[in-house]
């Protein structure tokens, strides 16, 4: 049985009474000080423009070369996928998994999760499992280090710099956005909207199943 | 402070980790806090007042991340071997190669990513469960930041694996370079996984709940 107008902090569990707020603040634990919520407005379809927009450069940071280097006349380049696979083929398995799950698969995951939740609902719909994928998402955020990959990018190429001519490649730039891109999705998702909407999804779907001949007024709430 | 501190747990009531619905254990399952069998109605993600068997498994990741941590900074992560010499780094060599060619703000963020950052982590998560156990009422305010910032700087440690995933890709130049993983890239991976989940792992409601015994 829910109990509504409560909250527990997470992280020290102390009960506090929600309150509204106004717009831009975040509501923050009494006690432990975290961030609690925030007040948002549109959160689900600026979750949703954001997710759309990273799948696109998700797409494009995945195919074009993240860095080329030129010695003697010799050109080499690498996707992230080569770099994947170059793991892979030292026998260095389980290192070619982690860069693969923490750079690709990770976020690849999130995104594809966002858009099968917030797609469904924008139009009026509520997807299959939807509180299975939203228990997955965070988990999917979490072992998504795509912002680290970029630092771990540009420190190579700096190691490279001494010994060759480094190019940063296009998809550099992608994942520059792409980290913005994520990071919007994860601040701007609310999960309070979020099943506020689900809520009211389930209930208008319900209605008119019931059908809508026999109530033509639903009294305002 | 002078406000009454309740807790969801003293009041009977669970949080969900995902959703963050307060919800009353059904009735009837009066064991709820021992067994925790309980779903969420929202949501349907297993509900725990706090965390099961934080402790255990949080030693369980930093002792295995603690042995780890040997051979990820003891054998070389990457080796490079051009015509005239073969040439094995270690994250401590890679940090030194960076510094002595001039790179510093370089070497500074590889040293703090790849260094500090894993030891920090261990050390603090250890002295964390440590307080947690002895039930200590010291400085929570202080602790629950350390936990704050441990978790969320923690995966930058991967950095170095990053990096040697690019260096290994890039430089196939079989008439002068090629570079191959080490096997401490592997260690040095396994510590970080292995600590994430240590954070993860670790229940930061723990440090309140004696703070709430002793005022009461």
């Amino acid at each position: 049985m829910p109990v509504a107008p409560l909250i527990a902090c997470p992280e020290c569990d102390l009960l506090q009474a929600e309150t509204p707020l106004p717009p831009r603040r975040t509501a923050c634990c009494r006690r432990c000080g975290v961030a609690l919520y925030r007040s948002t407005s549109h959160s689900l379809d600026r979750s949703l423009a954001f997710s759309l927009a990273a799948v696109v450069l998700l797409v494009i940071a995945n195919m074009l070369p993240i860095a080329g280097l030129d010695v003697r006349g010799q050109h080499t380049e690498t996707t992230l996928w080569g770099a994947v696979q170059a793991l892979y083929d030292q026998d260095r398995v389980a290192v070619s998994v982690l860069v693969f799950v923490t750079t690709l698969f990770a976020p690849a995951t999130e995104l594809c999760i966002m858009l099968y939740m917030l797609l469904p609902l924008r139009l009026g719909q509520v997807p299959r499992h939807l509180s299975l994928a939203f228990r997955l998402a965070p988990i999917a955020r979490e072992w998504g280090l795509v912002d680290v990959f970029m630092l771990g990018v540009v420190v190579s190429l700096i190691k490279l710099g001494n010994l060759a001519i480094v190019v940063p490649g296009i998809a550099l730039w992608s994942f520059g956005v792409l980290i913005l891109l994520l990071t919007a999705i994860g601040a701007s998702f609310d999960a309070r909207e979020f099943w506020l909407r689900a809520d009211a999804n389930r209930a208008a779907l319900e209605r008119s199943a019931s059908g809508s001949a026999a109530r033509p007024l639903e009294p305002a709430t | 402070m002078s406000l009454p501190h309740t807790t969801a747990v003293d009041a009977g009531l669970l949080s969900c980790p995902a959703c963050e619905l307060v919800s009353r254990p059904p009735p009837g399952a009066a064991d709820v806090f021992a067994t925790a069998t309980a779903r969420c109605p929202r949501c349907g993600a297993r509900v725990h007042p706090r965390k099961p068997d934080s402790i255990a498994r949080t030693w369980a990741f930093l002792i295995a991340a603690c042995v780890l941590y040997i051979p990820a900074n003891a054998l070389p992560i990457m080796d490079t071997s051009s015509l005239f010499d073969a040439q094995q780094d270690t994250i401590l060599s890679g940090v030194v190669y960076l510094w002595t060619t001039g790179s510093w703000v370089t070497a500074l963020i590889v040293f703090i990513a790849s260094i500090v950052t894993p030891l920090l982590k261990l050390v603090t998560l250890s002295a964390l469960v440590i307080s947690v156990q002895k039930k200590s009422t010291w400085r929570p305010h202080m602790r629950a930041r350390l936990y704050r910032v441990v978790s969320l700087v923690g995966r930058w440690s991967m950095l170095d694996i990053f990096v040697v995933a690019v260096l290994v890709a890039l430089v196939q130049i079989q008439s002068i370079a090629v570079i191959t993983a080490g096997p401490g890239a592997f260690a040095f991976g396994a510590v970080v996984v292995l600590t994430m989940f240590a954070a993860f792992s670790f229940d930061p409601r723990l440090i309140w709940d004696p703070v709430k015994a002793a005022h009461a």
